[in-house]
């Protein structure tokens, strides 16, 4: 009966597995892939160009200084903002948490904040402010900073009360508190809200140049448009595209290092 | 109770202590929990706080623990008021609660080395000492384990081997055992009272099993809702089992009320 149940057992090739999941991955873009290459057959290439011709122009901007210079550009505003906002926005929900006046001044603000689209947001920096990094950095913070805030108050609110008291009772100060309880119990929160504000900020990013600046990606599709290049602003758009899945994919590591306590049940959701 | 015991100066202290939760003006009202208690606990006593859910047992542990203010009275643990001068008691009080309490972001080491840390002990040292403490309850080889990887005896292993490797004076042991099995728990109660008593510390352990009290305690406050003293009993050695079997006849009779 063993040697039977053996005998029907289905044979296991090693690395089967991964090449299963590499390819359950990449099915969804190679069939979206697939779809766009056919419509290039049917379209001119100004509607739907050759997935070939957006390859190029890919290579293009990543061999070509000057171009590729306007791919940092957009990915460094992209981070400053971010940590701009991330900075306040800890700060902000640190006070929010700790003084309930903070929290009855504060919310209502940037929950007004919230309802301000980002495209106001680029007009009132290009009116109040010059220098066109500052406008930009200006227009991240704010769209950002929202989400930041409140999620860091929804981190340190939903910290186990239980935990806190049992580190309190080994009366840390401030500084012990903060590294052994506070930082790893919000962390998990900390790094979803910078994968959910990183697609924001790429999208707001691209708004903020393509409007107030002369350089980076926003402006790039601007001139894309202008030509009525359509292979190139697909290049564009996937360079940012590019930058995005990169910085989701550190995260991702930082999440797999500094979670590696978690239990991982057998059978998943 | 004998002279000597009498002349002490007592480690912990309620004097006429009241403890209330809520607002009067809510609709709620005010919640007694703790009415007008006096008491003394002397250095090296280990003392078991027993009574019924709701006596008020947690919250005069909060309040020795310095986690909680008496609304009238004065608690004084060591000479010092532990809600004010929470600080000063830094490395002197250690805590093993109900549930465990681990950091599940830290191994079984780490989270033993924890008030350590708070007392800047040095990295080696303080690794050392949380190894003696795992050792010692049988926790050898299990140093690297994160807490999800334990057992619920085995957390509660390692939360007392956190409240001894501090060398705390004062232990506060609140119904630390009362999610384990029996036989897991009798083995930890047995264990604690030899480290408490070896290393002669002044514990006070909550619990509302009256078996517990009597295998722990050597003496038993037994408390009645709002936590007031229904009865204080000294346990000796040379205490007969008649004589024992009546006294938890007593508290039984006392608890049931």
């Amino acid at each position: 009966m063993t040697s039977a149940t053996s005998d029907n057992a289905p044979v296991r090739i090693p690395g089967m597995a991964s090449l299963k999941n590499i390819a359950m991955t990449a099915a969804p873009f190679a069939v979206m892939a697939l779809v766009w290459q056919f419509g290039s057959l049917f379209f001119p290439p100004y509607l739907f160009p050759s997935l070939v011709d957006v390859f190029w122009r890919c290579l293009d901007i990543l061999t070509d200084w000057s171009a590729f210079s306007d791919v940092l550009a957009t990915a460094g505003r992209i981070l400053a903002g971010l940590a701009g906002a991330f900075i306040i926005g800890c700060l902000l929900g640190f006070l929010i948490v700790q003084s309930k006046l903070g929290d009855r001044f504060l919310s209502p603000v940037l929950i007004f904040f919230q309802g301000i689209p980002a495209l106001s947001w680029v007009v009132f920096a290009i009116i109040w402010f010059h220098g066109v990094e500052f406008r930009i950095l200006f227009i991240m913070v704010v769209t950002t900073l929202p989400a930041f805030t409140f999620q860091v108050v929804g981190a340190l609110r939903a910290m186990p009360k239980d935990l806190l008291e049992m580190v309190m009772s080994f009366r840390p100060t401030r500084l012990k508190f903060f590294r052994v309880m506070i930082l790893p119990a919000v962390l998990p929160e900390i790094l979803t809200s910078w994968k959910v504000n990183l697609g924001n900020a790429s999208r707001v990013v691209v708004v903020a140049e393509l409007v107030g600046a002369s350089g980076g990606v926003g402006y790039q599709l601007l001139q894309q448009q202008q030509l009525f290049d359509m292979a190139g602003a697909l290049a564009w758009t996937l360079q940012l595209v590019f930058f995005v899945l990169l910085f989701q994919w550190v995260l991702t590591l930082i999440e797999t290092f500094a979670f590696r306590y978690r239990a991982v049940s057998e059978r998943a959701l | 109770m004998n002279m000597a015991v009498q002349n002490k100066i007592p480690e912990i202290r309620f004097e006429n202590v009241s403890k209330q939760f809520g607002n009067p003006d809510s609709p709620l009202g005010v919640f007694q929990a703790v009415d007008d208690l006096s008491l003394d606990i002397n250095q090296g006593e280990l003392v078991a706080l027993l009574g019924k859910t709701g006596c008020g047992k947690s919250t005069m542990f909060n309040m020795i623990a310095g986690l909680s203010e008496p609304s009238k009275g004065t608690v004084v643990v060591s000479g010092q008021n532990p809600f004010k001068n929470f600080d000063w008691f830094r490395g002197k009080i250690a805590i093993v609660f109900q549930n465990d309490r681990l950091l599940p972001w830290r191994t079984a080491v780490q989270n033993v080395e924890l008030g350590l840390e708070m007392l800047e002990v040095p990295k080696a040292e303080r690794h050392e000492a949380s190894m003696h403490w795992l050792n010692k309850l049988g926790l050898a080889g299990h140093e690297n384990d994160y807490p999800h990887a334990l057992s619920g005896g085995m957390r509660q292993r390692v939360s007392i081997a956190r409240a001894f490797a501090t060398n705390a004076e004062l232990l506060l042991c609140d119904e630390p055992f009362s999610a384990l099995d029996e036989i897991t728990a009798q083995k930890l109660r047995t264990e604690f009272a030899r480290l408490v008593r070896e290393n002669g510390k002044t514990a006070v352990f909550i619990t509302h099993s009256i078996n517990e009290a009597f295998d722990i305690g050597d003496r038993i406050i037994v408390l009645k809702r709002p936590a007031r003293i229904a009865h204080d009993i000294e346990l000796s050695s040379n205490m007969s089992g008649d004589e024992k079997e009546k006294i938890r006849e007593t508290i039984k009779a006392s608890l049931s009320q």
